[in-house]
């Protein structure tokens, strides 16, 4: 694999956009759209959020001007590239009542090949943490599958860093260091540009880079310093699995469960929660039925429902439950924690609860396991 | 249930747009009309006939004496009494008049206040009569009173979602407007059912379904008064369309230094 580094300068971005469209692949990056970046499909570099950045507290993010002209010069938003692997209304199965009976179909349109422009460290590792769920495991998921083969990762490095975000504490960030095909580096000038797989070199090879001089790359360090020297925010993550487990009836679960919403909004923007419910929805005869899944979440209070009831009858035990998969039982299931730092749950929390509050809270007044009888 | 059950669609405090929205469900009316006897529906036809019925959908609160009786006596003749939209499951905009002077709302609206004899309050119909299944919104969803009526005929419970209009909304995709954009927002507290609509459009979630299973709109309300709104402003929101909901009630009864424990 050639790591070998090369320029783009600042006006030749759009080449890096059309060669990918010409190579087949719908182009997904970073615009703006209800006052935040998201993102969506994009055909030029005119739909890039050039100029902005934004500035996010728990509860709070909001879209600001740059003084420069920085096409990547913000971090995380309230979307993940989850929404595109893991589509949050998908078609499992339809079956329709014919007079020799029942005939079943799964869709079969051929999945959407994207290239993913802009991805960021932690999201390179948070696409990795769903790989384990959906790839690694006993069961493939087929639609997951299918738009993961085929996707392009042309990540960015993050040369700043939101105050909620955390990624130094997960290990997951700020820089790339794989997972991806093309890893940018945004610079004054333009970008050095690293290939991370041969199908990201056969695309490096058709830009009009040139050799990085000293001075690019010097420039490319300093400007991913930045967003190291910015993280401010930590997770001590020291033995955390039994931190947690060994403290399920901390008062702190009560206290949070006061502030908590169980809105969903955190598992919705975390861009590792996997969780889906599958109905079946019918038309009014009954003979044509179509198997839906959509996004779902621990925090609705239907999730837990099985026979009888609900298992997580309270805010408490929903809060407690996402939190002590995400960063303990996670490990258990998956051999990784779940949170990869990225700290949407954060700022996307309508009342802002900060799981690295709550879990240092834990930690300060923690309860010592007893010895098993 | 009979080969073709019995409905009847019963009107009380209310605007009509939820039993409209039976009339509106357009491709599946025939076929609702051909699995269900429709002999009382004075919305649709002249024509009604007497119980005893085997489904009543049941639109409207209870804002009379009379209205009282009448939904005992549909409870007496109804198998499955059905109760749809924000008036019947909440008691409507028109409960706004429980926290007001009724009398002096009736001499500000009629000429002539003395034909007019209403109570003070504007109820449920759970408040009044055994309710089996709850249908909410302002007004119901189309897709949703389809449901309930194609789960009826099949003889299983309703799969109507409890959780929070913003699983809604990030399922669309939308950005979270009150934390983007600062805008006061019901959306945390409120059940699913419109598909997010408002916060599509940038405006705030004005609570139409009523509270989501297990709300916690203190939390929500601390959380908005620390960024800037007023409880002038967040009483209005909580006393909308479900304004007599139990937990919006208590809600917005709290705001304004009321007594909560009623």
């Amino acid at each position: 694999m050639d790591r070998q580094e090369r320029f783009l300068e600042t006006d030749r971005l759009q080449t890096l956009i059309d060669v990918l469209t010409d190579a087949g692949y719908q182009v997904v990056g970073p615009t703006i759209e209800q006052e935040a970046i998201i993102y969506d499909e994009i055909t030029s570099v005119d739909d890039l959020p050039r100029g902005w950045t934004e500035t996010q507290e728990p509860g709070q993010y909001r879209l600001q001007q740059r003084d420069d002209e920085a096409y990547f010069g913000y971090t995380v938003g309230p979307h993940s590239w989850k929404q595109f692997l893991f589509p949050p209304v998908a078609t499992v199965a339809t079956a329709e009542r014919t007079d020799s009976g029942w005939e079943m179909r799964t869709p079969d349109e051929p999945p959407p090949q994207y290239a993913f422009l802009g991805v960021r460290a932690c999201e390179i590792a948070a696409i990795e943490v769903q790989d384990r769920t959906f790839l690694h495991g006993p069961y493939v998921d087929p639609i997951y599958r299918d738009r993961r083969d085929r996707a392009l990762i042309i990540a960015v490095n993050c040369t700043q860093a939101a105050s909620t975000c955390f990624c130094t504490s997960m290990n997951t960030g700020p820089r790339c260091r794989s997972g991806f095909d093309l890893a940018l580096t945004e610079t004054a000038d333009g970008f050095v540009v690293e290939a991370g797989s041969d199908a990201g070199g056969r695309i490096l090879e058709q830009l009009p880079t040139r050799e990085p001089e000293a001075t690019d790359l010097t420039a490319a360090e300093t400007a991913r310093q930045q967003a190291v020297d910015q993280i401010t925010r930590r997770m001590d993550t020291t033995d955390i699995r039994n931190l947690l487990l060994d403290n399920l009836q901390h008062p702190r679960w009560d206290e949070v469960a006061t502030r908590c919403l169980s809105c969903t909004n955190c598992t919705m923007v975390c861009p590792t929660c996997f969780c889906s419910s599958v109905k079946e929805v019918s038309d009014l005869k009954g003979d044509e039925i179509t198997r839906e899944r959509q996004w779902d979440s621990c925090f609705n209070f239907d999730f837990s429902y099985m026979n009888g009831g609900v298992v997580r009858n309270d805010i408490r035990s929903r809060y407690r439950q996402w939190l002590t998969h995400k960063l303990a039982s996670w490990h258990d299931q998956f051999d990784v924690s779940g949170c990869v730092g990225c700290g949407r749950c954060i700022s996307w929390c309508p009342v802002g609860i900060d799981l690295t509050e709550e879990v240092a809270a834990i930690r300060a007044d923690a309860h010592q396991p007893e010895e098993q009888p | 249930m009979s080969v073709r059950p019995r409905l009847g669609v019963f009107k009380f405090a209310s605007c009509d747009g939820c039993q409209l929205s039976l009339l509106s469900v357009e491709d599946e009316l025939l076929e609702i009309a051909a699995r269900l006897e429709i002999v009382y529906f004075l919305e649709a036809s002249s024509h009604y006939e007497p119980g005893p019925y085997d489904v009543a959908l049941v639109e409207g609160s209870i804002t009379t004496r009379e209205d009282e009786q009448r939904i005992r006596e549909i409870r007496e003749q109804t198998r499955f009494l059905i109760t749809i939209g924000a008036c019947a499951t909440a008691g409507g905009i028109q409960a706004l008049r429980n926290w007001a002077d009724c009398d002096e709302f009736v001499r500000a609206v009629y000429p002539s206040p003395q034909y007019i004899s209403t109570l003070s309050t504007s109820t449920a119909i759970a408040d009044h009569v055994p309710v089996d299944f709850e249908l909410r919104g302002c007004p119901i969803n189309t897709r949703q009173l389809i449901e309930v009526i194609s789960s009826l005929l099949k003889g299983c419970r309703p799969r109507t979602p409890v959780h929070s209009v913003c699983l809604d909304c990030k399922r669309r995709g939308n950005v979270c407007i009150t934390v983007a954009q600062g805008i006061p927002c019901m959306g945390p507290i409120t059940q699913s059912g419109c598909g997010a609509l408002c916060p599509t459009y940038d405006r705030g979630c004005y609570g139409c379904y009523g509270p989501a299973r297990q709300p916690n709109p203190q939390s929500l309300t601390d959380q908005l008064v620390s960024q800037g709104a007023s409880t002038k402003e967040l009483i209005p929101l909580l006393r909308n369309f479900n304004s007599n909901a139990p937990e919006f009630r208590r809600e917005s009864d709290r705001l304004e230094g009321h007594r909560t424990d009623e």
